[in-house]
């Protein structure tokens, strides 16, 4: 949902722009006490940087979390896709191109079958993706006992290089997010997504093929999760199934969710959750400059999320109700 | 003929049934490869083992069955062992005051995540996974990341000793009592006007409020339900197992996982109490037979998953039909 029509009062996206600059100047107001710098560079770079890692993953999220699914599997798509990016690559720059293919297909693959599992057996998107998390899991530890692979030192520019003081990595980030926001407005596909998330049966009825939108919006879901792992290959020069350890899955639902897109599905955008990781991102560098203890930073991402979720929460009240009196009706099996 | 079919049914169906049948063929594939496992001894430490999961799975319900997530309850677990080890600090004479303190935390978690689900609007997965992050990193800062102090003797009791020299079964510990007395009480809270506006909530929310029935008030008291049997799963664990900095992790979605696995719909509406606890065995027997198996451990995720999936998906073969749509969303 975004501030097309002129209304009266600010469009979600516009408000979490805002709370973007609101959490930038307090964060530069706080580093600045501490006598630090909040945009010296290689502030900006920290910044940026974490910014393209969660965004793919995020993107991705957002138009499954638009259909009313989830993934919990990305973690896992995005290690697993390191691990074949290397050691495909295995130190060859000429077979970078085959890589990035093989890589894009297995994370195609692992999110059609998310999809297929939900759509076509009726099974809850949470415990699904659950499952071929886990079945993911199961697989990484047994085959790969540590980092493997080796990727060249070309591809490991798509980690480290940077224009200015802005990364390659965020920029292609960016271009994807420009896309997925094109993708949702502009294509059939798109519009279909925000109807199967806001009603599945409505939108069935209505002649849109649900099984399809939700299998589409999974298999993006997991080739963005799939290019996350290029990077995660890339940062680390070699294929690693450690990755999922991060819980990269839950940071990334954090974001959408900061973004302003309903978890129910139907409404939201990438443009917002683009602004809900960037927000993360300057949290964790302001922390990062202000040398506050790690664990402090999980407790304050905590309270933050729920803070954010809750004001969201009550602007939806008022608004004179426009999908809560749906909301109890709407059938979903699990 | 027909009671026959019905009982068919009730057992492939899908339902609370199938789970039954779940638990009694991975029973059968436990006694096939360890025929022993059904001695005394033997089943004795296996439902010691499985009575914090099961008492965890009955708090799960009620929450699940209200129409809403916790996701909280791993770092819970986790918590409350380390708050035991750093306030006990191997003092006997500490025992129960720590363990109200650890009772009345667990309360006031179960009541901050139901207020703020309730209260402020906020779906339960987003508010149990803040408390998520903010438990986890609450409790490595409080202790500087790695847990401090010990556990009392008497505090491990409960969940490593029990009644001892019972002839035939050898021991019968207090975890498995405890689990019983619990799983009992649960099943008849579900029986009561509390548990009926809780699957109500569940069904449909708009239905029981219209109909008078106190929603949110309900919904915040299966949070504290789930609060509390995080709790004594956690004096449990800890006993059992004694302190690390790793207790209770990842332990949400095995839980969530076994109440699934027990016929209760995501969402709410559906299932019982005591499927859900009996689901919660069934995933603690295929641990068991998956060790029988002698199963390189790294793969057992992948059959777990594998699983999972497979169960949900069958569950959910007759409930395409519209008539059996479940109304309410997991929020």
């Amino acid at each position: 949902m975004t501030a097309q029509t002129p209304r009266p009062r600010l469009g979600t996206t516009a408000l979490i722009y805002l709370a973007l600059a609101g959490v930038l100047v307090l964060g530069a107001a706080a580093v600045a006490m501490d006598g630090g710098n909040l945009f010296a560079t290689a502030n900006l770079v920290d910044m940026l940087t974490r910014t393209s890692l969660t965004g793919f993953l995020a993107i991705g999220m957002t138009l499954v979390i638009l259909c009313r699914s989830l993934d919990l599997s990305v973690g896992y798509t995005a290690a697993l896709s390191s691990l074949v990016a290397a050691t495909t690559m295995d130190g060859q720059a000429a077979n970078v191109p085959l890589a990035v293919a093989l890589v894009l297909l297995v994370s195609g693959l692992i999110g059609s079958a998310n999809g297929a599992i939900i759509a076509f057996l009726k099974v809850n998107p949470f415990i699904a993706t659950l499952g071929t998390g886990l079945i993911l899991k199961g697989y990484l530890d047994t085959q790969y006992k540590g980092p493997a692979g080796d990727v060249p030192s070309v591809f490991q520019q798509f980690g480290y290089t940077r224009i200015g003081f802005v990364p390659v990595s965020a920029l292609v980030m960016l271009a994807v997010a420009a896309a997925a926001v094109w993708y949702l407005r502009s294509t059939r596909t798109g519009h279909h997504m925000y109807a199967v998330g806001g009603d599945v049966e409505v939108a069935r009825m209505s002649g849109i093929r649900t099984t399809r939108v939700l299998l589409t919006a999974h298999v993006l879901c997991g080739m963005c999760a799939g290019i996350a792992g290029l990077l995660l290959a890339a940062r680390f020069g070699t294929g690693s199934a450690e990755a999922y350890t991060n819980l990269y899955e839950l940071d990334a639902i954090a974001a959408v969710v900061l973004g302003g897109t309903l978890l129910l599905g139907g409404k939201g955008g990438v443009a917002g959750t683009v602004a809900g990781v960037a927000i993360l991102a300057v949290l964790d560098t302001v922390f990062n400059v202000m040398q506050i203890d790690p664990f402090a930073k999980d407790v304050l991402r905590g309270a933050v999320i729920i803070t954010a979720v809750a004001l969201y929460a009550r602007r939806q009240l008022d608004r004179t109700a426009r999908r809560p009196r749906f909301a109890a009706t709407q059938g979903r099996q699990s | 003929m027909t009671r026959a079919r019905r009982l068919g049914a009730a057992l492939l169906g899908g339902g609370t049934g199938t789970v039954f049948l779940l638990l009694v063929l991975i029973f059968a594939g436990i006694l096939a490869l360890n025929p022993g496992f059904f001695e005394g001894p033997s089943l004795m430490a296996f439902l010691k083992q499985a009575a914090p999961l099961v008492i965890l799975a009955a708090g799960q319900y009620f929450v699940i069955v209200s129409g809403n997530f916790d996701l909280s309850v791993g770092a819970l677990v986790g918590a409350q062992v380390v708050i035991a080890a750093r306030l006990i600090d191997g003092e006997e004479s500490r025992t129960v005051p720590v363990m109200l303190v650890m009772l009345a935390f667990g309360i006031g978690v179960g009541l901050v995540n139901g207020l703020i689900t309730t209260v402020l609007k906020v779906q339960s997965f987003i508010t149990t996974l803040g408390m998520l992050l903010v438990l986890y990193g609450a409790i490595r800062l409080w202790t500087g990341g790695a847990p401090t102090g010990s556990l009392s003797e008497a505090f491990r009791t409960p969940g490593r000793l029990g009644i001892t020299d019972v002839p035939l079964v050898g021991q019968i510990p207090w975890a498995l009592l405890i689990m019983l007395a619990l799983g009992a009480g649960a099943i008849l809270l579900m029986r009561t006007r509390f548990g009926r506006i809780l699957m109500a909530s569940g069904d449909n929310e708009l239905a029981a409020k219209l109909s008078g029935a106190r929603v949110d008030a309900a919904r915040t008291a299966a949070f504290v339900l789930s609060g509390v049997s995080a709790t004594v799963a956690g004096i449990l664990i800890g006993g059992f197992a004694g302190v690390s900095a790793q207790v209770g992790e990842g332990l949400e979605f095995t839980v969530i996982t076994a109440v699934v696995l027990g016929g209760v719909a995501l969402g709410g509406g559906r299932g019982t109490a005591l499927a859900a606890m009996a689901g919660a065995l069934a995933i603690e027997a295929l641990f068991t037979l998956f060790n029988q198996m002698a199963l390189p451990a790294t793969l057992r995720p992948a059959v777990q998953g594998a699983i999972i999936i497979a169960a949900v998906a069958y569950a959910a073969r007759r409930r395409t039909r519209p008539a059996l749509q479940t109304t309410a969303s997991p929020s």
